[in-house]
C-alpha cells in the first residue's frame, strides 16, 4: 500500500488522499491480517466513519483468511465477518496495480449508486448468472453465401 | 518554573492501533498531561498470526513463505535465517554460488529496507518529499527482485539448500546500473534530510540510549551500533560467506549529535546503505560458477536443536528450531529483533513531548509483522 501511495503508482492522481482519522474519511482500506484482537478495533473504526462509507479488503488474509486459514487460531477468516466489504483485492501482497484497479472499480461502483429515497441503491444489482449463458438471439444469424 | 501556573490533570491516552505514525498496528498507552508524556507502554498483539504454531504443523519447505510475512520489509533475510537454521541441523554443504547469491539478495534487501525506514522516518518528522524519493529507488530494487523471483515483497526465494532460481546476466546488468546511480542519490537524500536544519533540530540529542542501556535492554542492529557498541552478527558470527567481503560497520559518533541519539540511529542506517552497496559489488563481481542449490531429496534434519542468528536490517534475527527427526519441526521459535527493540520505548518515552515520542519510535524502526509474528 505504501508503494501505491509513493511516486511510481501514485494514487493521489485518482483522488485518494490518506486521512489521519476515520471521522473524515470515506474509504477504509483494511490491509493485512485481521485477528480477533484487531477485529474489535476495525469494527469501532468502521462505526466511527460517517456515511457514505466504503470498505476495501486488501490482501487474501482479509478476503478469506489467506495462508492463515487452516492453522491460524487467532486470525479472522475474512474481514467481511466484521464489517461489510465493497471491494475485494486479492493478492499476497496485492501488487500496487491491483490496488489501483480495486480503487477504480470502487469508483465505478460508486458511480452506479443512486441516492434516491435517502438510501444508496445499486442500479445494476448483482444478478445470479447461469453457468452456461444462453446466447440464443445474441448474434445475428449468419446467412450462407449463394 | 518554580510553580505551575495551571494545574493540569494526567490523562491515560491511547495512541491506538490505527494511527498514521505508528508503524503498523502498535498501540501505545500514554500517560500525559497534554504534551508531556510521563509513561508509555507499548501494547502489541494486534497482528499475531500464529506463525510459530503454524511451524509445528507444516513441513520445513512449506514454512518458508510464512517467514516472508513476518518481517515483510526484509523477506530475504527472514528466509535466509530460517534456511540457515535448518541447514545447521541437517549439516549439509551449500554451493558457493548459492552463498554468494544469498548475500547479494540479503544486502539488496537491506538497502531497500533502510530506504523505507529513511522515507517513513521523514514522514514521521513531517517531511513528505524524502518518502517519494526513497520509494523511487526502492522500486528499482523491487524490480530486480521481481525479475529474479516474481514477487515484489514476499519473495520465498531462499530455500533450504540454496536458492530457488539462478541469476543471469540481465540481473547482473540491473545491479550494476543500480549501483552506478545509487551513490549520487544518497547525496541527494543527505541534502534533503540529513542536512536539513529542521530535521536536525528535531533529532539531535533526542532519545539518547547509552551503550549500557542499549545492551541491558537487548537492542541489536543499527540501534545498538548507534549507541557505540560494535556488534554486528555479520562480523561476530559470519554466515553464508560474509567473512570473504570487506566492509566497515558504521558506529554512532559524536560528530553530529550525541552517541545514541535519534540522529545517530538514522545516520548509521544511511551509512549502512553505502556499505551494503560495497558488499553487493564485491559479491556480484566474484560470483562463482556452479550450482545454485544443493540436491536434496527430502528435508529431514536429524534430532536436535539449532539456533542461528543473522543480521536483519532491524537487528539480530534468530531462529531456534527443535527437530525430532521428522519432516515437520517440533518447535520454531523466532527471536524477532523489533520485538526486543520495542521494549525500550517504555523507558525512552518518559518525560518526552508527544512529537518527540514519535520521533524516537520512528528511529527504532520496527515492523509489526515481526513483533507479533
Amino acid at each position: 500500500m505504501m508503494a501505491t501511495a509513493a511516486s511510481r503508482y501514485d494514487w493521489d492522481r485518482l483522488g485518494v488522499i490518506p486521512r489521519a482519522t476515520p471521522r473524515q474519511s470515506d474509504l477504509m482500506i483494511v490491509a493485512g491480517t485481521v485477528n480477533a484482537k484487531m477485529a474489535l478495533v476495525v469494527k469501532k473504526l468502521y462505526e466511527q466513519m460517517p456515511d457514505p462509507k466504503y470498505v476495501l479488503a486488501m490482501g487474501v488474509c482479509v478476503v478469506g483468511g489467506g495462508p492463515y486459514y487452516k492453522w491460524g487460531y487467532s486470525v479472522v477468516k475474512g474481514v467481511d465477518k466484521v464489517v461489510p466489504v465493497d471491494i475485494y483485492v486479492p493478492g499476497c501482497p496485492p501488487r500496487p496495480e491491483a490496488l489501483l484497479d480495486g480503487i477504480l472499480k470502487l469508483q465505478q461502483k460508486i458511480a452506479r449508486q443512486t441516492l434516491a429515497k435517502g438510501e444508496p441503491v445499486d442500479k445494476d444489482a448483482y444478478q445470479v448468472r447461469p453457468a452456461i449463458p444462453n446466447r440464443k438471439g445474441a448474434y445475428a444469424e449468419v446467412k450462407p453465401l449463394n | 518554573m518554580a510553580q505551575k501556573a495551571l494545574e493540569t490533570q494526567d490523562m491515560l491516552l491511547n495512541m491506538g492501533p490505527q494511527h498514521p505514525s505508528t508503524h503498523g498496528v502498535l498501540r501505545l498507552m500514554i500517560r500525559t498531561d497534554g504534551e508531556m508524556v510521563s509513561e508509555c507502554t507499548p501494547v502489541v498483539g494486534y497482528l499475531h498470526r500464529c506463525a510459530e504454531k503454524i511451524g509445528e504443523n507444516l513441513r520445513y519447505e512449506q514454512f518458508v513463505p510464512y517467514t516472508d510475512r513476518m518481517d515483510y520489509l526484509s523477506s530475504m533475510s527472514d528466509n535466509l535465517g530460517f534456511c540457515l537454521a535448518v541447514e545447521r541441523l541437517m549439516t549439509i554443504e551449500i554451493p558457493e554460488r548459492a552463498k554468494a547469491i544469498r548475500v547479494v539478495m540479503a544486502e539488496l534487501n537491506r538497502i531497500a529496507s533502510h530506504l523505507l525506514a529513511f522515507g517513513t522516518y521523514g514522514l514521521d518528522i513531517g517531511a513528505f518529499t524524502p518518502f517519494l524519493y526513497a520509494f523511487r529507488e526502492r522500486e528499482i530494487i523491487l524490480n530486480m527482485f521481481e525479475y529474479v523471483c516474481g514477487a515484489r515483497l514476499t519473495y520465498n526465494y531462499v530455500k533450504v539448500g540454496g536458492v530457488t532460481r539462478d541469476v543471469d546476466k540481465r540481473f547482473a546488468e540491473m545491479v550494476t546500473n543500480f549501483l552506478a546511480i545509487f551513490d549520487d542519490r544518497l547525496k541527494d537524500y543527505n541534502e534533503l534530510l540529513s542536512e536539513n536544519s529542521i530535521f536536525r533540530t528535531r533529532t539531535l540529542g533526542l532519545g539518547i540510549f547509552s551503550p549500557e542501556m542499549a545492551v541491558d535492554w537487548g537492542l541489536t542492529g543499527p540501534n545498538l551500533r548507534a549507541s557505540g557498541v560494535n556488534y554486528d552478527v555479520r562480523k561476530a558470527m559470519p554466515y553464508s560467506g560474509y567473512e570473504k567481503y570487506q566492509f566497515d560497520v558504521p558506529l554512532g559518533t559524536d560528530e553530529v549529535g550525541k552517541v545514541g541519539d535519534c540522529w545517530n540511529r538514522y545516520w548509521v542506517r544511511i551509512l549502512e546503505m553505502r556499505e551494503s552497496c560495497k558488499i553487493v559489488k564485491q559479491a556480484m563481481e566474484g560470483l562463482p560458477a556452479g550450482k545454485f542449490a544443493a540436491d536434496l531429496r527430502k528435508i529431514k534434519p536429524q534430532v536436535g536443536e539449532a539456533y542461528t542468528a543473522i543480521e536483519n536490517p532491524r537487528g539480530e534475527l534468530g531462529f531456534y528450531i527443535v527437530s525430532d527427526g521428522s519432516e515437520t519441526p517440533t518447535r520454531v521459535k523466532v527471536r524477532a529483533p523489533s520485538f526486543v527493540n520495542l521494549a525500550i520505548m517504555s523507558e525512552a518515552g518518559k518525560h518526552q513531548l508527544i512529537a518527540d515520542l514519535i520521533a524516537i519510535l520512528g528511529s527504532i524502526d520496527i515492523v509489526l509483522g515481526e513483533i507479533d509474528r
